[in-house]
C-alpha cells in the first residue's frame, strides 16, 4: 500500500510537470491572442533534440536547453507565417505541428529504443524524510519543483506586471494596443517564442527525465491535452495548475488500475484521464461571464497591422 | 500637471500668438477613397478648435494622422513651428498630443488604473491616487479599480480623458466626444473642456452637432468630402450657415402629413415584465404598447432605462417562454418565443443600436451584410447565393442612402459609424417590412444624412408600415413621431400625441413624472 501511494504521488508529479510547462507557454501565447496548435509537434521535436543532445553530451541540462531551443526554432517558422504572412493560425499551427512530428521521427531514427540514465534527483532536506509524502513529493529532479514555482511567477507576471498587462491588452484588442503605441507584432512574437521554448522543454523533459528512452510518437497526444488544458482552464494560471496535476493523477491512476488487473476495456481506461480532467475543469469554469472576462477576445484572429 | 497655468491668461482669446500645431497640404487615400485632400489647419495654445463635417468627411482620418496612427501620403505638419514627421502615437504623446478616440481604445478586461498604466508611466498603485486627484480637479469622477467592462459609456469616456490629462498634453484631440453621451452628460464634458483650455491646453473638438460647436469653440475648420471648405469663427456664424458649409446645401426638413393609422395593431406588448439578462441592465415592468400600421411611435428616455432590453425582446434576441408568447404580438400573432429570423419572416425589420456586431458583421463586405437580412429578397435561389442580385441590392442601398465607401466589396468595419448606419437603415427599409423597429436610427449620423433617414421613415409610414423609433434625441422624435412614450426605469409612460408632447412634459416623464404615487419611491432617488 505504502509503495503504491509513493508511486501514485511521484508518478503524478512526473506526468504533470511537462504538461504544466508546455501549458504555461501556450497560455502566454493565447493570452497574446495567438492560437498555436503546433504544440504536439514542438514537444516531439524538443524531445528528440533533447534525446540526441544527451546521447552526445550526457548532460540533462544541455538536453533540456537544446529541446527548448528546438521549440523556439519551430516557433520562428510559425510566427513568421501567422504574424508576417498573415496565415490562418489554425491551419498554420497544424501544418507546423505535422512538420515537427515528421522531423522528430526522422532525427530519432538512429535512437529508436535507446535509453539514457535518469536525471539526478534533488531530495529536499527534512521534507523528503517524511514517510510516503517525502519520497512521493520531495525526491525529484529540480524541474519538478520549479514548474509550480514558475506557475506562481506567471500568475504574478500576468496580474501585476507591465509585461503581463501588455500581453493581455494585445490579446484583447490588437487594434487598440496598436493605437496607443504598443508593438503588437513584437509582443506576439516574443510570446510565441516563449511558448515554443516551453513546449520544447516539456518534450525534452518527457524524453530525458520521465521516460528516459526514445521511441517515435512518444508524445502521444500530450500536446493536444496541453491546448485543451489552457482552454478548459479559461486562460487562468491557477486552474491550469489544477488541471495539469489532475491529468497527471488520472494518468497514474489508470496505470495502477491496469496493473491491479481490474477488467475494464483498455480504451475506456485510457480515455479516463482526458474525461476526468475535462469534467473537473468545466465544473470550475461554469460561470460563463467570468470565462468571457478571461478569454483573450482576439484569439485566433488574424491581425494586419498595416491596414 | 505641467500645463502652463500662468501663460493661459493672455492666450485665452486664442487669437494671439503663433500656432501650436499647423498642418499644410495633408493628403491621405485609402485604396480609391481620398479621405483627406490638401488639408490645412492651425490651432493655438488655449484654443478650442472645431473640426466640423459630415460623416465620412475625413475628420477621424485627419486626427489619426495628427496622433501618428498612420502617416499622411503627402503634406506637412509643424509643431511649435518645427516640421515633425510622426511615425507612432508614442511619438505624438511625447510631443504633448493626446487623443480621446471616437471608438474607445480601452481594454475591457483590465481595470481603469491598469488601462491607464499602459500609456502613462508610473505604477498602478501610484496612478490610482493620481486618477482620483485629476478626477476631482476636472470633475471627472471614476473608480480607478473598477473593471472597464462594468463602466457606462460616459464613464469610459472620462477614463479616456483622464488618461490624456495624466500625460500633461498641450493638445487634446476629442473625436466626437458627445456622440456617446446622454444629453445630460454633455454640459459636464463642456465644463471640463473649457477648464482645460483655460489652463492653456489646445483642444481639437470633432463634431457634426452645430449648436455644440457654436457654444463651445473659438475657431472651426469645416470639411466636406475630404477637403477643407472654410475656416470660420463659429461664435459669429449661424447654425444654418455652418450647416450650409458642411453639407453644401440647405438642411432639408422632412415633410410630413397627418398619419392615417390602420385599425389592427401590427405590434403589441401586453403587460410585459421581464428581468434583464445583463446584471447591470434594467428589467421591464408591465409594459403596454400598441403600434398601428401607418404611424410612427417614438420611445424617448435616457439610455439605460430599459431601451436595450425592450429592443432585444422586440427583435427576438431575447425570447420569452412558450407560455408567455402572447405578451409580444406581431400582426396579431403571439411571437414572444420566436427567434429573430422567424420574426423577420412575419414582417419585422429591426435596426439595432449597435451597428458593429449586431447591425452588421464588421469583417464581412457590405454585399454580404446585405445578404444577412435580405436573403428573402431573391438573393438566394435553391440555397445558392445569387451574387449579382446581392451586389445589386447592396449597391442600391449605397447609392440611395449616399453611403461613402469604396463600394459593395468594402468591409463593414472600414466604414465610419454614421456611414454604416446609413447602409443598415437603407438595407432594412428596402426589405419592405410591415413593422420596423429602429433603435437610435440616426446615432452618429450627420444632419444631412439624418434628415434623409427621417424622411424615409416618414415615407415608409405613409406606405402603411408601423414604425417604432427608440431614440435619445428629442428633436428627432418630435420630427418623426405621431405619438411618444417615455421609458423610465423599465416602465413605459402613457403615449403623448404630437400636441401634448412638449420638451417640458417629456422632460417630466423622463424623471418618472408619469408614475402613480405608490410607484414613485423610485422617483425620489432619480
Ligand atoms: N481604414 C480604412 N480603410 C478604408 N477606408 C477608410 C478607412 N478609414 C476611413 N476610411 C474612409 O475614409 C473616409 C473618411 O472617413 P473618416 O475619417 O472616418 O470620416 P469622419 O470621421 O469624418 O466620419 C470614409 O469614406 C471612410 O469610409
Ligand atoms: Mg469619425
Amino acid at each position: 500500500m505504502g509503495t503504491m501511494l509513493v508511486f501514485l504521488l511521484s508518478g503524478t508529479l512526473l506526468a504533470a510537470t511537462p504538461l504544466l510547462l508546455a501549458a504555461m507557454g501556450e497560455l502566454i501565447v493565447e493570452r497574446s491572442g495567438i492560437l498555436n496548435l503546433s504544440i504536439e509537434g514542438m514537444m516531439a521535436l524538443g524531445a528528440v533534440v533533447g534525446f540526441a543532445t544527451i546521447m552526445a553530451t550526457g548532460s540533462h541540462w544541455l538536453a533540456l536547453g537544446a529541446g527548448g531551443l528546438a521549440g523556439v526554432a519551430l516557433s520562428v517558422l510559425f510566427a513568421g507565417v501567422v504574424l508576417l504572412a498573415l496565415g490562418n493560425q489554425v491551419a498554420t499551427g497544424i501544418a507546423v505541428g505535422i512538420l515537427g512530428l515528421g522531423l522528430s521521427g526522422l532525427i530519432g531514427k538512429p535512437y529508436e529504443g535507446m535509453t539514457v540514465a535518469p536525471m539526478k534527483r534533488m531530495p529536499i532536506p527534512v521534507l523528503s524524510e517524511i514517510p510516503i509524502i517525502g519520497p512521493g513529493l520531495f525526491n525529484h529532479s529540480l524541474l519538478v519543483y520549479l514548474a509550480p514555482l514558475l506557475a506562481v511567477g506567471l500568475w504574478w507576471m500576468l496580474r501585476s506586471t507591465r509585461v503581463g498587462l501588455v500581453i493581455r491588452a494585445v490579446g484583447e484588442s490588437p487594434e487598440s494596443a496598436h493605437a496607443i503605441g504598443y508593438s503588437v507584432l513584437m509582443t506576439r512574437f516574443l510570446a510565441i517564442m516563449t511558448g515554443g521554448f516551453m513546449a520544447g522543454l516539456a518534450g525534452a523533459f518527457i524524453a530525458t527525465v520521465s521516460a528516459t528512452l526514445w521511441s517515435d510518437g512518444m508524445i502521444a497526444g500530450r500536446g493536444w491535452i496541453v491546448v485543451a488544458l489552457v482552454v478548459f482552464a479559461t486562460w487562468r494560471v491557477d486552474r491550469l495548475v489544477i488541471g495539469a496535476y489532475l491529468f497527471g493523477l488520472a494518468t497514474i491512476a489508470e496505470l495502477l488500475v491496469q496493473g491491479a488487473g481490474i477488467r475494464v476495456p483498455s480504451q475506456l481506461l485510457t480515455s479516463i484521464p482526458y474525461i476526468a480532467t475535462i469534467v473537473a475543469i468545466s465544473i470550475l469554469s461554469m460561470d460563463g461571464r467570468k470565462m468571457r472576462l478571461n478569454a483573450p477576445a482576439s484569439l485566433g484572429r488574424t491581425y494586419n497591422s498595416t491596414a | 500637471m505641467g500645463m502652463a497655468v500662468t501663460a493661459a491668461c493672455h492666450l485665452r482669446s486664442a487669437d494671439a500668438g503663433p500656432p501650436l500645431l499647423e498642418l499644410g497640404g495633408v493628403t491621405k487615400a485609402f485604396q480609391t477613397v481620398v479621405a483627406n485632400r490638401d488639408v490645412s489647419l492651425a490651432i493655438r495654445p488655449g484654443e478650442i478648435h472645431a473640426v466640423l463635417g459630415e460623416n465620412g468627411a475625413g475628420k477621424s482620418t485627419l486626427m489619426k494622422m495628427i496622433y501618428g496612427v498612420f502617416p499622411p501620403d503627402a503634406g506637412e505638419m509643424r509643431w511649435n513651428g518645427e516640421t515633425v514627421v510622426l511615425t507612432s502615437p508614442a511619438q505624438a504623446r511625447k510631443l504633448g498630443i493626446g487623443m480621446v478616440f471616437q471608438h474607445f481604445s480601452l481594454f475591457e478586461s483590465l481595470t481603469v488604473a491598469e488601462n491607464i498604466s499602459l500609456t502613462v508611466p508610473g505604477g498602478v498603485a501610484r496612478l490610482t491616487t493620481r486618477i482620483r486627484e485629476i478626477g476631482q480637479r476636472f470633475s471627472l469622477p471614476v473608480n480607478p479599480v473598477a473593471l472597464v467592462h462594468s463602466l457606462s459609456v460616459g464613464e469610459r469616456q472620462r477614463v479616456e480623458i483622464i488618461r490624456c490629462l495624466l500625460q500633461e498634453p498641450r493638445l487634446i484631440i476629442m473625436d466626437e466626444p458627445t456622440s456617446v453621451l446622454p444629453p445630460s452628460g454633455i454640459p459636464a464634458l463642456f465644463d471640463t473642456i473649457r477648464e482645460l483650455a483655460a489652463q492653456g491646453c489646445a483642444v481639437l473638438f470633432i463634431s457634426h452637432k452645430l449648436e455644440e460647436i457654436r457654444s463651445l469653440c473659438h475657431g472651426a475648420t469645416v470639411m466636406r468630402a475630404g477637403e477643407v471648405v472654410a475656416t470660420v469663427d463659429p461664435r459669429r456664424a449661424s447654425a444654418s450657415e455652418l450647416a450650409h458649409l458642411m453639407i453644401g446645401r440647405e438642411i432639408p426638413h422632412p415633410k410630413r402629413s397627418a398619419p392615417t393609422p390602420g385599425r389592427d395593431p401590427v405590434l403589441e406588448l401586453r403587460g410585459l415584465s421581464q428581468p434583464s439578462d445583463d446584471p447591470f441592465g434594467t428589467g421591464l415592468h408591465d409594459v403596454d404598447l400598441r403600434l398601428y400600421p401607418g404611424e410612427i411611435v417614438g420611445i424617448a428616455g435616457i439610455s439605460g432605462n430599459g431601451q436595450k432590453e425592450l429592443a432585444a425582446l422586440l427583435s427576438g434576441e431575447a425570447v420569452l417562454d412558450r407560455g408567455r408568447r402572447d405578451l409580444v404580438r406581431i400582426l396579431g400573432s403571439g411571437c414572444g418565443d420566436m427567434d429573430a429570423s422567424r420574426r423577420r419572416d412575419l414582417g419585422l425589420a429591426f435596426v439595432p443600436e449597435d451597428r458593429n456586431g449586431r447591425g452588421s458583421v464588421p469583417e464581412m463586405t457590405l454585399a454580404e451584410n446585405a445578404l444577412l437580412t435580405g436573403h428573402a429578397q431573391g438573393m438566394v435561389r435553391r440555397g445558392l447565393i445569387e451574387r449579382s442580385r446581392m451586389r445589386a441590392f447592396a449597391e442600391t442601398c449605397i447609392r440611395e442612402m449616399g453611403v461613402r465607401c469604396t463600394g459593395a466589396d468594402a468591409e463593414a468595419r472600414s466604414l465610419s459609424g454614421g456611414n454604416l448606419q446609413k447602409f443598415i437603415m437603407g438595407r432594412e427599409i428596402r426589405l419592405k417590412p410591415k413593422v420596423l423597429v429602429a433603435a437610435q436610427p440616426t446615432w452618429g449620423v450627420d444632419v444631412g444624412a439624418a434628415a434623409l433617414i427621417r424622411q424615409q421613415l416618414i415615407d415608409l409610414r405613409d406606405a402603411g408600415v408601423g414604425i417604432l423609433v427608440i431614440s435619445e434625441e428629442l428633436d428627432e422624435l418630435f420630427e418623426v413621431s405621431d405619438r411618444i412614450h417615455v421609458l423610465f426605469r423599465g416602465r413605459l409612460s402613457p403615449a403623448l400625441g404630437r400636441a401634448e408632447a412638449t420638451v417640458s412634459t417629456i422632460g417630466d416623464y423622463m424623471t418618472g413624472g408619469f408614475l402613480s404615487p405608490d410607484a414613485t419611491e423610485a422617483r425620489a432617488t432619480a
